[in-house]
């Protein structure tokens, strides 16, 4: 017989294919680059911002500090790519400047979050009962300040600057961080793999080494990745308000500061640092989603 | 030209989903009456058969077909508002997952009225009054109360005979089930078959897909066996049951354990290469060790009165397991069956000191087990095993085969393979996998390999005893086949003895010399498997034993070669 | 197969147990609080330097010697510590939280004028952003890969974006630019609009694609394909069931999305000069005005509890899984 079939897949146009999700969206794997577009976007905009941080002379010759109050105000152009500020300081490279301050808060404030959050989440997912039910009740006194009012109060506290800036991003980051490690701990001590460990006569120091803790903290790269990007918004945040580093350090979160007095005047005192913090803080979020998916099962 | 139309007509259906092709050239009719069974494994295209019949056969699929008439309709090209008019309506679909297919937030009386709202115009009160008169009609107590329930509040077998109401509800001429027992304890199963049964006898005709031969045995007229996306076999009942023509259809007859006596090997021999299993060195079958124990015989496990309750769970009312004792004899398969709920594996994590009884205690080799402490027990953990349902969640995710293997064979002391490479190929040839398997990672591997992998796992401290809790439940029948032969194997060339936990009556049957049949923490009977069975003393046994399916007019006689 | 064990029926509605479920929150609310007042009291006193000058603004406050000598005896400076503290507890719980240093005027009535506005702020942005979420959801589930990549994308920015970049945006495009809309929040309803929306779109982001994914879920879930069996349309699967589905997270983190809109509400209110309890907490914390900065942490982590409760309230009302107590 040969009629042709006719096609049945009047199926439900609703029902249509799930987009198909990628092999590993960005897996750390040479297979698939050209389909992996924005795992190499954001890579390249993390090395970029990574060499303005290790060497801003290769990128931005231009002193970001040179004072030229002629030239103030400087939409962006071919002299200076991305405009001047209101002492005619060249915004490009006040920026590429800013990556070396801006990434070692971030760096320094997720250090901080996710070293108390480890604390924290394994004290109270190792810790029997009482040392759990403490550290429930501690973290639900730090989420009913929420984001920047922790910030807020601390640096009340302690007085402003980039030290109290950096502890008080790490404070107000390391709860969520604290309550993810934890659960991941609890759910390894009750997973079916700690119970055939038991079986084979592992002793509970050997488990908890070589089983529970590799396995519940191998998400920190993950989390270390997505937390620097929101240590950096918190800390840019911050610097914002006023709190963080003083006028006129080329850093991301002051230069917007900075910049907000002429959001009317220049747009681009503003857009442009804002920009590098939205780039660094997407970048950082789509590779940690990527390393994320690229991990074990 | 046969005078009965048939309610269902299907000839030559394609199904393909990206360019992969899960139905190819499948034909069949039903007609008004008859049950027509659709019998096959996981991945045989079975459930996508069913659900193409209805134009559900999901996102991203590919349907072709020279004919399919369905309820007279031809369906070839039915827009979306023809299937609708179809679905319910003149085709009843029972789905897979009973405990998942109603939607936990609306009540059950809501999800039965939409069948009849979409397509009937009876006014509100009118279908409600129906939809009562449905819950009866499936044999659900109190159906008032039920109807303003939602599925948190049901019991499995409960939510599937909803789901059958809301499937019979505009009476339709045809019903199609698909695996409508899965998820259902033994007994709540044959009684849902058996409203199925029911359900016929008023002359629709019935589609029934199911992975069990033996299940769908006392309903099916004629039997269709699917393999890889094709009908390799399709004829009456009797004839697919006594004279089996298909290579497959004999392999899958043959793996069904009901009513094949201990020891009889299920799967096919010299199956090497398939699914990356070795082919293993059968030793010679003998009888069990010894028929009758001298009574001097000390017993490998002895669990005394044991009493385990635990007071988070919601039913706080009954401690888990109540006054559980045992004794499992050196080279001995002790079966414990029972439904969910029975308590047999708290027993087992019991027996493991997984968890502390209560009361009672365990004794192995005749010692002190459950009442030392941990520190005491563990050198002694390496002389009793233990093998899991889901293998692979009791693997850690970062291991290979062989370093898994490496780690139980060092005491885990290494993970390096590379000191027990004789080792670990030995252990994968004594469980019948090939030894490419040893660089995989276990995630990679199928539902066979990896409960294989379990076993070898399990082996490499040399246990004397295994304890095996529910090791096949996930598993097809042709696979779990392979598996309870494998473990008839190592226990002949090992003497292992095992203490062998399942719900499948059939199973335990098939593997025990002796045998507990628990229910609700207590053990309601034990003693020698074949008397037990043979002459069941306490009527629950009675209505396991008859609520397990069988193969009718049993073909003892196909015995391995 | 057999292994899921049938779930047990729910237990009825236990008398009492709304009663202990108000008592446990109201009882978990009363020791935040106690919490967040003891911290900062400490706080205060750990700092190295006057804790009377701490209170009044600092050692660059340069308060004047009466009025460190006010602070002394207001806050019992030169008692034991103990009596200090259960002095500033009692004070706290009847309701006294002391006179702002900067404002001179009571902090009650500074709390009282500036609640009202931030609530408001941060109820519209809540709404706002669970309409655009559901939206959101329901387009994306729809419309294929088109929406799921438009949703995915908001979500990146809803996790990069900070508030006040977007509303230095918003303000060059929709006042500088277009001059459609005031840069200020003025009383008008026109005035809020900026604010909210800045709020709303990166939350409306993060809610949208959870609600997406349990939508998702439910739209190939068991349930919906049984719908479809029994002649159910698309719509009316999306209606009847998934919709309901894809709500339920949306309750469960409504508790953390007015958190959020709180904290954001700092950097909202001050770029758009909006009177509030968040602009008015960041001018305290400049001035380092304590009193001021422990009423507006008691206020807010208050609000949070109690938003909380509500949301785990709502949660519990909508979901008949999780039960009564």
């Amino acid at each position: 017989m040969s009629i042709p079939k006719p096609v049945l897949s009047a199926q439900d146009p609703l029902l249509r294919p799930l987009p198909a999700p990628p092999p590993h969206p960005g897996a750390l794997s040479v297979r698939g680059l050209a389909g992996n577009l924005p795992w190499l976007a954001c890579a390249a905009v993390l090395l970029f911002f990574l060499v303005a941080a290790i060497a801003p002379n290769l990128l931005a010759p231009v002193d970001p500090l040179a004072i030229n109050p002629t030239g103030a105000f400087s939409p962006p152009g071919p002299g200076h790519l991305l405009g001047t500020d209101e002492s005619g300081r060249d915004i490009y490279s006040r920026i590429v400047h800013g990556a070396r301050p801006s990434l070692l808060i971030g760096a320094a404030a997720t250090a901080i979050g996710l070293g108390l959050a480890v604390v924290l989440g394994t004290v109270a997912g190792f810790g029997g009962r009482w040392l759990d039910y403490g550290v429930g009740r501690l973290l639900e006194v730090l989420f009913a300040l929420p984001g920047l009012l922790l910030a807020l109060v601390f640096i009340a506290l302690a007085g402003p600057g980039v030290t109290t800036t950096v502890i008080a991003v790490g404070l107000t980051t390391a709860p969520g961080y604290a309550r993810m490690i934890r659960a991941q701990i609890i759910a390894q001590r009750a997973s079916p793999m700690v119970e055939a460990a038991t079986v084979l006569g592992r002793s509970r120091a050997r488990i908890l080494t070589v089983h529970i803790l590799p396995n519940a903290l191998a998400p920190l790269a993950v989390l270390a990745t997505l937390g620097l990007g929101q240590a950096i918004l918190w800390a840019a945040s911050l610097s914002f308000l006023g709190l963080g580093a003083p006028p006129p350090a080329p850093e991301w979160g002051t230069m917007l500061s900075s910049g907000r007095t002429y959001l009317a005047l220049a747009w681009w005192m503003t857009f442009f640092p804002g920009l590098a913090i939205v780039l660094v803080a997407a970048a950082s979020t789509v590779l940690s989603r990527s390393l994320k998916s690229a991990g074990p099962r | 030209m046969n005078a009965v139309v048939p309610l269902l007509r299907v000839e030559d259906l394609d199904v393909s989903f990206g360019g992969t092709s899960v139905v190819r050239g499948v034909s069949f009719t039903v007609s008004p009456g008859e049950c027509l069974a659709v019998v096959g494994e996981s991945g045989s295209g079975k459930s996508v058969t069913a659900k193409s019949l209805l134009g559900l056969a999901g996102p991203g699929s590919l349907v072709r077909t020279t004919t399919l008439d369905v309820a007279g309709v031809d369906a070839r090209n039915l827009s979306q508002r023809g299937w609708r008019a179809l679905r319910g309506k003149q085709v009843g679909f029972i789905l897979q997952d009973a405990l998942t297919s109603l939607d936990p937030l609306r009540t059950v009386g809501k999800e039965i009225d939409d069948a009849l709202r979409l397509h009937s115009s009876g006014s509100g009160s009118q279908r409600a009054a129906r939809v009562i008169e449905l819950l009866e009609a499936v044999g659900l107590d109190d159906p008032v109360r039920r109807a303003s329930q939602r599925s948190g509040e049901l019991s499995g077998g409960m939510r599937q005979r909803a789901l059958i109401a809301a499937a019979i509800a505009l009476d339709p001429v045809l019903i199609v089930a698909d695996e409508p027992t899965t998820a259902l304890d033994a007994t709540i199963a044959a009684s849902v078959m058996s409203l199925l049964g029911d359900l016929r006898a008023t002359g629709s005709g019935m589609l029934l897909i199911s992975h069990d031969l033996a299940a769908v045995a006392s309903v099916a007229d004629s039997i269709a066996v699917m393999q890889a996306g094709q009908i390799v076999e399709r004829g009456t009942r009797d004839q697919i049951l006594q004279n089996p023509q298909h290579p497959y259809t004999r392999s899958l007859l043959a793996a069904v354990p009901a009513g094949k006596p201990r020891f009889t090997r299920l799967s096919p021999t010299g199956d090497a290469g398939m699914d990356g299993v070795a082919s293993v060195a059968r030793p010679a079958r003998t009888q069990p060790p010894a028929t009758a124990p001298a009574p001097d015989v000390l017993p490998v496990l002895r669990a005394r009165g044991l009493y385990k309750s635990f007071p988070m769970a919601k039913s706080a009312a009954l401690p888990a397991v109540r006054g559980v004792g045992f004794e499992l004899l050196p080279g001995h398969t002790l079966g414990v069956v029972g439904e969910s709920g029975s308590g047999k594996t708290t027993t087992a994590r019991m027996v493991l000191e997984l968890v502390t009884p209560d009361a009672g205690d365990v004794e192995l080799f005749g010692e002190p087990w459950s009442t030392v402490s941990e520190a005491g027990r563990r050198s002694r953990r390496s002389s009793l095993g233990a093998i899991y349902q889901d293998p692979l969640s009791s693997f850690d995710p970062r291991l290979s085969t062989s370093s898994l293997l490496a780690d139980a064979l060092s005491f885990g002391a290494t993970r390096n393979p590379r000191k027990y490479t004789t080792e670990v190929a030995e252990l994968l040839a004594m469980v019948g996998l090939e030894p490419g398997v040893a660089m995989r990672n276990p995630a990679t591997l199928s539902g066979g390999q990896r409960q294989r992998l379990a076993i070898a796992r399990a082996l490499a401290p040399k246990p004397r005893v295994l304890i095996c809790d529910e090791p096949v439940s996930a598993l097809d029948v042709s696979v779990q086949a392979q598996i309870l032969d494998l473990l008839d194997d190592l226990q002949q060339r090992l003497g292992l003895s095992y203490l062998f936990i399942s719900h499948d009556l059939s199973v335990i049957r098939h593997m025990s010399d002796d045998v507990l049949v628990m229910r609700a923490g207590e053990v309601l009977e034990s003693g020698k498997t074949e008397s037990v069975f043979s002459d069941p003393q306490h009527h629950y046994t009675r209505s396991l034993l008859a609520s397990a399916p069988s193969l009718p007019g049993s073909h003892r006689a196909q015995e391995g070669p | 197969m057999n292994t899921s064990k049938a779930s047990l029926t729910r237990s009825p509605g236990v008398p009492g147990s709304a009663a202990r479920w108000l008592l446990g929150k109201a009882g978990g609310g009363i020791f935040v609080l106690w919490a967040v007042a003891t911290a900062i009291f400490f706080g205060i006193r750990m700092i190295p330097g006057d804790p009377a000058q701490a209170i009044m603004g600092g050692p660059g406050s340069q308060a004047s010697a009466e009025a460190l000598a006010a602070a002394r005896a207001q806050y019992g400076l030169d008692q034991p510590l103990y009596v200090q503290y259960f002095g500033q507890l009692w004070r706290l719980a009847t309701g006294d939280l002391g006179t702002s240093y900067s404002l001179k005027i009571p902090v009650s009535q500074v709390l009282a004028e500036l609640l009202p506005p931030t609530l408001i702020l941060a109820g519209l942005g809540l709404l706002v952003a669970w309409v655009m979420a559901l939206v959101l959801a329901v387009i994306s589930t729809r419309s294929g890969p088109v929406g799921s990549a438009v949703a995915s994308g908001l979500e990146i920015v809803s996790s990069a974006v900070p508030h006040f970049w977007l509303a230095s945006v918003l303000i060059m495009v929709f006042s500088t630019a277009l001059g459609w809309l005031p840069p200020v929040s003025t009383s008008t309803p026109a005035g809020l609009v900026l604010p909210v929306v800045t709020l709303a779109l990166p939350l409306a982001g993060f809610l949208g694609q959870v609600m997406r994914d349990t939508m998702a879920t439910a739209q190939r879930s068991a349930f919906a394909l049984s719908a479809r069996a029994r002649g159910e349309s698309e719509i009316g699967v999306l209606l009847r069931h998934s919709l309901r589905h894809a709500a339920l997270p949306g309750i469960a983190l409504s508790g953390w999305a007015f958190g959020s809109l709180l904290s954001g509400a700092v950097v909202v209110e001050s770029i758009f000069a909006r009177p509030g309890l968040g602009r008015s907490l960041l001018s305290a914390v400049t001035a380092r005005d304590i009193p001021l900065v422990t009423g507006v942490a008691l206020v807010s982590a208050g609000a949070y509890v109690v938003i909380m409760a509500l949301s785990d309230l709502g949660e519990r009302l909508a979901d008949p899984r999780i039960g009564p107590s």
